[in-house]
């Protein structure tokens, strides 16, 4: 017996209590049904009508989905056909547009004997994120991480291979420009000229240096003009590039937010704010109407590469700011500890600072991710044919006038499947980065 | 309170400087923290600085790190004045180690991976050498098994451990402790003074900041009280203990060594 002595506040315990198995009612199947669903009557209840709410949609929805026509050329034989087979009362899907149109949905006009382009370019994009994105790929896929960026817009556009080759010497001339200039004027002027060379080489000599080398040497493949572009192919494009540009691009304007350096503070918080304050719709008319004036004449720049820019700055203005949450969140304890130890700034924002602060945004950044992959149909207002402005262009014709629900419903379901994916995504890498507790 | 053994006749002190304070100054905002600041301390020296809350004594550790700026007066480590040269500031940085109340380990890192981030970053020491320096530290500190855990996952004073053996991987020749026991739990205590009394058989210059009076008596060579920013008190922790000159410090130990 191990109870107290009713009158005395002394107490030995002389045998210590073995663990032992919860109660049968909390644990397995029955248990999980009790806990969840009908814990107390108010919950059953809610349980009860919930299932037949889902019941009763289900029911009106999924006959419709199931008597469908796939064969049709137009609606109206689609109708006929879901008559003759169900009887006249019903109607159902006409599935049959999806059929006849999914090629342009995905790939808008682009030419159909090179749809191998753009799955090529998709998959390199995907290969070189690959390592980027889980720690089980071999490192040696990085190499194509960095040809990437290269390779994707020349297989999309086409043309010569010598203008991706002529981009991409220019980083290599801002790194010497860095090398150069850093060791005898300091680590900001080396910065300064390794962001400034590049440019300057891209604006002026890149251009007629691929040309020459055309010429010398003619290597390319068909090109492929923007206005061909349309479909899940152009969201694509747009999405992936805008999101995999803002996260440093962010980071960047994060820490620039944060700096000592007025001036560095001033122009990060000027361009987060503006950005933030203005609707991307109208950013975008910018990019359609505004920018051509602001170029120098005869530079025609291609839309599509136009509105990249803007829905990239939109993105990062958003992404900078989730990340700057996470840079509060973390304790002054750590930068201390960062100094203490000898880091400097950038190796202690890289090896300490980002790797938790990023940790803590996950959730803010991948949102703002989604909603930008989301907003890219907006471009269907200035005539681009993403898919939502591409579904308005089959509605427009005579065999598929008046056809709704099936355009939007596919559209909706293909957009679900890439949000989805990133949701889940960056779900498996919380819990792949977790190391508090385990 | 720890009662491992020690044997003073082993700590020796150099007559080389280590840290040259003179008349330092620090303000936060208006207010004067830390006024007309003068020491010397030598190597081998085991400095202990007590004295009530807001009296700047962890103030004054931070000021030897830069971790905080003076704004008058003059400060020079191992013979490094400390400027706003950056350079001299990673330099002091590398040489003094410093362990702080809340551990401040990086959780997203292990512990090996705590210990040898700063000397691979920093140093440039190549890894396998960076690991095995690692290794002979966390075994010194008497948790080598913990090295592929993270920080999460140790109790404070494995954790406190391992912060004082991330300092030690750098090498330095000074340690900085800024109150290491007083975010841990009583039953914890001890292994962290062991390890710190283990490192002052070893020769390493230490100032600590701590309340620990039996730390003090049976370590340190040299007790400095601070109050309202200034020195007020120093002497040998003998004289320090039975004979403090002060009033100041006379209220102070009777606050915290008489209940």
């Amino acid at each position: 017996m191990s109870g107290t002595h009713a009158h005395s506040a002394a107490f030995v315990r002389d045998r210590m209590i073995p663990q032992e198995p919860p109660p049968d009612r909390s644990i397995g199947a029955l248990g999980w049904l009790r806990q969840n669903l009908f814990s107390s009557w108010l919950n059953a209840a809610l349980t009860l009508v919930s299932l037949a709410l889902i019941g009763a949609l289900l029911a009106a929805v999924l006959p419709w989905v199931v008597h469908s026509s796939w064969t049709a050329n137009s609606l109206s034989e689609c109708r006929e056909q879901i008559k003759a087979a169900y009887g006249p009362e019903e109607s159902g899907a006409c599935w049959a547009v999806i059929r006849e149109r999914w090629s342009q949905l995905i790939f808008g006009f682009y030419p159909s004997e090179i749809y191998w382009r753009p799955i090529l370019a998709f998959g390199t994009a995907l290969g070189g994120l690959a390592p980027v994105l889980f720690p089980g790929v071999p490192r040696r896929a990085l190499y194509l991480t960095a040809a990437a960026p290269f390779l994707v817009p020349w297989l999309l556009w086409g043309g010569t291979v010598w203008l991706p080759v002529a981009v991409a010497f220019g980083f290599v001339l801002g790194y010497a420009g860095f090398r150069v200039v850093a060791p005898w004027a300091g680590g900001i002027l080396g910065a300064i000229a390794a962001g400034l060379v590049p440019v300057l080489w891209w604006l002026l000599l890149a251009g007629k240096a691929a040309g020459g080398l055309q010429e010398i040497l003619p290597l390319g493949i068909e090109p492929v003009s923007s206005r061909n572009f349309g479909g899940f192919m152009l969201s694509i494009t747009i999405g992936l590039t805008a999101i995999t540009l803002s996260l440093p691009i962010g980071i960047l304007l994060a820490l620039g937010r944060q700096s000592r350096m007025f001036i560095v503070k001033v122009i990060c918080v000027g361009v987060i704010e503006f950005v933030r304050g203005v609707p991307l719709i109208t950013l975008l008319f910018v990019a359609w109407l505004l920018l051509n004036y602001f170029m120098p004449p005869n530079t025609n720049f291609d839309i599509i590469l136009r509105v990249i820019i803007m829905v990239t700055l939109f993105a990062s203005a958003y992404v900078a700011e989730v990340i700057r949450g996470g840079l509060a969140a973390l304790p002054r304890g750590q930068y201390e500890a960062a100094d203490a130890l000898g880091l400097d700034y950038w190796k202690a924002q890289r090896l300490i600072v980002m790797p938790q602060a990023l940790k803590i945004s996950i959730p803010g950044i991948v949102s703002t991710f989604i909603g930008v992959f989301k907003d890219t149909t907006l471009v269907s207002i200035i005539g681009l044919l993403d898919p939502v402005g591409f579904s308005n262009s089959i509605r427009a014709d005579v065999n598929w006038n008046g056809i709704v629900w099936e355009l939007y419903g596919f559209i909706a379901l293909m957009f679900f499947i890439f949000c989805f994916s990133m949701s889940r995504y960056s779900m498996y890498l919380e819990r792949r980065l977790r190391t508090g507790h385990r | 309170m720890s009662d491992t053994a020690i044997d003073r006749s082993r700590l020796t002190v150099s007559d080389e400087v280590a840290i040259q304070i003179l008349g330092m100054n620090k303000w936060y905002g208006a207010f004067h923290v830390l006024r007309d600041i003068n020491l010397t301390i030598n190597k081998g020296e085991r400095i202990v600085v007590c004295g009530p809350s807001g009296s700047g004594k962890s103030t004054l550790i931070r000021c030897i790190n830069r971790l905080e700026e003076h704004q008058s007066g003059k400060i020079v480590v191992d013979g490094i004045e400390l400027t706003n040269d950056l350079k001299h500031i990673d330099q002091v940085r590398s040489e003094v180690g410093m362990v702080f109340q809340h551990f401040n380990l990086f959780p997203h890192l292990t512990i090996l991976e705590n210990c040898t981030l700063a000397p691979i970053w920093v140093r440039k020491v190549p890894k396998k050498e960076a690991v095995e320096t690692a290794m002979y530290y966390l075994e010194k500190v008497k948790i080598p098994e913990q090295a592929n855990k993270y920080p999460g996952q140790l109790s404070g004073g494995q954790q406190q451990r391992v912060a004082i053996a991330r300092s030690l991987c750098m090498r330095p020749n000074i340690m900085l402790f800024d109150e290491p026991t007083s975010a841990l739990d009583p039953e914890m205590i001890k292994e962290v003074l062991d390890t710190m009394i283990q490192l002052a058989e070893e020769g390493m210059t230490m100032i600590c900041v701590t309340h620990e009076m039996g730390f003090a008596r049976q370590v340190a060579n040299r007790v400095i009280f601070m109050d309202q920013g200034q020195i007020v008190e120093q002497n040998e922790p003998e004289a320090f203990f039975n004979n403090p000159r002060s009033d100041r410090t006379r209220l102070f130990l009777s606050q915290i060594l008489g209940h």
